[in-house]
């Protein structure tokens, strides 16, 4: 009886999960379907079934060059990811294994700064940027990336860390480990699971943001994102275009997901149950 | 070294250098036809012009403006030449955010442009962006259905026939809407629309003294009108329709007439994308007998920030890309059809021209018709048909587009929107410095 109980649960909660996982997923599936459909028969109403055609993919190629945007989002979002990691490790593990009272509010201060809408700051930023000829250029935008996913990065790793008991790197430094061996032998192999989804999900970040990429772009560093918003038109149907503009922006991220979602959601539900 | 090897160094540090002191544009646009194809045109500009390269930035109407203007106010020197409205235009130039443009070239010929256009780029005498392509507005209708409702359109309707032609039309079994208007919220969705609708009803948005004027039967009855007729005769969801969603309704065959842009002429007679292109006629925009036509005009300009280090090369691209050499080139490669429209009289006096676009003479009375700086019955302090050339309307207009789009919607009345648009309008002026 138990066993009948636990089994109709079971299959309760797969068809829930599947079903929020479709909901989740449908606006990319139809943006995939959509994608092969006619600009006419893209704005004739909802329908899944498209005509096969792919004419927005030859439009999308013959009218911009997919691979320079595209080596410029692999650029910014590897790049800024790194950055990131080298500045958080080191702070993710000092607030982790070395807290001070005034810790947790630093953590707070840093998760604010996420609070603040990006337009508030759009002027001094481009300013900055002006004044230092970063405008358009690969390691300005890698910095700004950087800059924007900080909080989240170290606030992810300093979970990861906190889950670490510390009596480890304390026997560590019983037998001699220095500083930097503690760290690098014991720390880091502990922690690669945690490492590896915060990079992963500080890549899809970096490669999803839409709001920097194109205002501190023109042509030389412009990534996917402005590839994207090229497609949209005031006055014309582009629907279909847009949509398969969108499909080749997320595709390598959308197969990167998929290849590593084990790591990301041991990653993200890391600690999650304690 | 002998003398061989020498020269041929000489000869390569000559190509570096030159090719060191070749210039690079940056051309920010927006993603319509005209500009798409101008992009693959360019070869006949790089080859007359070896030194100069062009790099495109093509953006979303919106956040290319946005975009333009963050750069432009700050100075920030990163496009040489901007494709902008005819809104920005003298806002822009009084900023001194823009540079004349006093060597188009002596073949440039500037009086051939249409003079409602030109008007609306020049101040103080002096050009400050030259018109890519130009529209206005004009009724789009099908022939088939208005024959059925035993009508016949003139060349010059007024709103009391539209109205009458639309309900008659409808036919809602037959999924067909009587007519398809504007209803999206926004300065130049459904605002752009009702502002000039409000023209020819005798409304204006401010009188001389800045005082906004939506408190004043004018405005009511334009207001009244159109929500009433939409209601009778437009189709359903039509408070979020904006020029793409009424295109593909039209092009369905889901409307009996449709006042829009008159770019849309050619999409919606070319049978490729439409299933009615063989049934549509054109009137100009609809009056009341008062004097003005509710026709809008618009233009897509090529305009050069003052920021730039590369004015001249700037200036020699703008000059060919608004030239009658385009134009022709154009007719040469794609056909008279696909020329930009809109921007020089010698294109409709060209008999070719005539014959490639059927709509072609009602465009140009269309653009004729249309008068920026006496947009309305009685005197403004603005220049703008469709828009109120201040940097505040952006936001004023989409706020109150927000309110008209919300009585079209039902979800409030009229005299409510009104109200609200008054007090908006009234707080925005105050606040601006206008109204002391």
């Amino acid at each position: 009886m138990a066993r009948a109980v636990s089994r109709r649960r079971t299959a309760i909660v797969t068809i829930a999960a599947w079903i929020v996982a479709l909901i989740i997923f449908f606006p990319i599936l139809y943006t995939i379907i959509t994608s092969f459909k006619s600009e006419t028969e893209a704005i004739q109403g909802f329908s899944l079934i498209p005509s096969g055609t792919i004419e927005s993919y030859v439009a999308v190629q013959s009218q911009s060059n997919y691979f320079k945007p595209f080596m410029n989002s692999v650029i910014l979002s590897i790049g800024s990811t790194l950055l990131a990691l080298l500045v958080s490790v080191p702070a993710a593990w000092s607030m982790a294994f070395s807290p001070t009272k005034r810790t947790k509010d630093i953590l707070m201060w840093m998760l604010s700064t996420k609070m603040m809408p990006a337009v508030a700051v759009l002027v001094p930023i481009y300013l900055i940027f002006r004044d230092t000829g970063l405008l358009d250029s690969r390691i300005g935008l890698t910095v700004m990336l950087t800059l924007i996913n900080l909080p989240i990065v170290v606030w992810m790793l300093y979970t990861y860390f906190r889950e670490i008991p510390g009596e480890i790197l304390e026997a560590a430094r019983m037998d001699g480990a220095s500083l930097w061996g503690e760290i690098v032998y014991v720390l880091t192999p502990m922690a690669v699971p945690g490492i590896a989804s915060t990079m992963l999900l500080n890549i899809i970040l970096a490669w999803n943001e839409a709001f920097w990429t194109i205002r501190l772009t023109t042509t030389n560093a412009a990534p996917l994102t402005a590839f994207i918003a090229s497609f949209s038109s005031p006055q014309g149907l582009f629907w279909a275009k847009l949509s398969a503009a969108s499909t080749l922006a997320i595709a390598p991220i959308l197969i990167m997901g998929w290849f590593s979602q084990k790591q990301l959601v041991r990653g993200l539900t890391f600690g999650a149950v304690k | 070294m002998n003398l061989r090897t020498f020269l041929l160094g000489s000869c390569s540090a000559l190509v570096v250098a030159g090719f060191a002191q070749a210039e690079t544009l940056t051309i920010a646009t927006v993603n319509n036809g005209d500009m798409v194809r101008m992009q693959t045109l360019t070869d006949d500009f790089t080859k007359a012009n070896p030194d100069i390269q062009l790099e495109w930035v093509t953006l979303e109407e919106n956040v290319l403006r946005e975009r333009v203007t963050t750069d432009i106010a700050t100075k920030g020197g990163q496009y040489d030449i901007l494709t902008i409205g005819t809104y920005e235009v003298p806002i822009w130039a009084k900023q001194g955010w823009l540079l004349p443009l006093d060597n188009l070239g002596a073949d440039y010929d500037v009086d051939d442009l249409l003079p409602a256009i030109r008007s609306g780029l020049t101040m103080d005498d002096k050009l400050y962006a030259a018109p890519f392509y130009g529209e206005s507005s004009m009724v789009m209708y099908r022939k088939d259905l208005i024959e059925k409702a035993g009508l016949t359109m003139p060349d010059a309707p007024t709103w009391e026939f539209i109205n009458e032609a639309a309900r008659k039309m409808t036919d809602r079994e037959a999924g067909i809407n009587g007519i398809c208007l504007r209803g999206k919220a926004g300065w130049g969705e459904n605002m752009a629309f009702l502002t000039a609708t409000s023209n020819a009803f005798g409304a204006r948005w401010f009188d001389e003294n800045w005082k906004p004027q939506f408190d004043q039967p004018e405005w009511k009855n334009t207001l009244d009108m159109y929500v009433k007729l939409m209601n009778d005769a437009g189709p359903q969801g039509a408070s979020s329709n904006g020029f793409n969603e009424n295109l593909a309704l039209f092009q369905q065959g889901k409307c009996g007439m449709w006042i829009d842009a008159t770019v849309a002429a050619s999409f919606v007679t070319n049978p490729k994308d439409s299933t009615v292109a063989d049934k549509v006629g054109f009137a100009l925009a609809p009056d009341t007998g008062l004097g003005k036509r509710g026709n809008w005009l618009w233009a897509w300009n090529l305009a050069i920030p003052a920021g730039t280090q590369k004015a001249e090369a700037a200036e020699k691209f703008v000059s060919w890309a608004t030239s009658k050499h385009y134009l022709d080139l154009v007719a040469e490669k794609e056909g008279w059809a696909n020329v930009p429209p809109g921007t020089r009289t010698s294109l409709y006096e060209n008999p070719e021209y005539q014959k490639a676009a059927p709509f072609a003479k009602m465009t140009l009375n269309s653009i004729n018709a249309a008068d920026p700086k006496n947009p309305s019955v009685k005197p403004v302090p603005y220049v703008g048909v469709q828009f109120v050339a201040i940097p505040e309307f952006q936001g004023l207009g989409t706020t109150v587009g927000q309110l008209f789009s919300a009585a079209l919607a039902g979800q409030m009345s009229v005299d409510d929107a009104l109200a609200q648009a008054q007090d908006v309008a009234t707080r925005e002026m105050t606040r601006g410095g206008y109204i002391k």
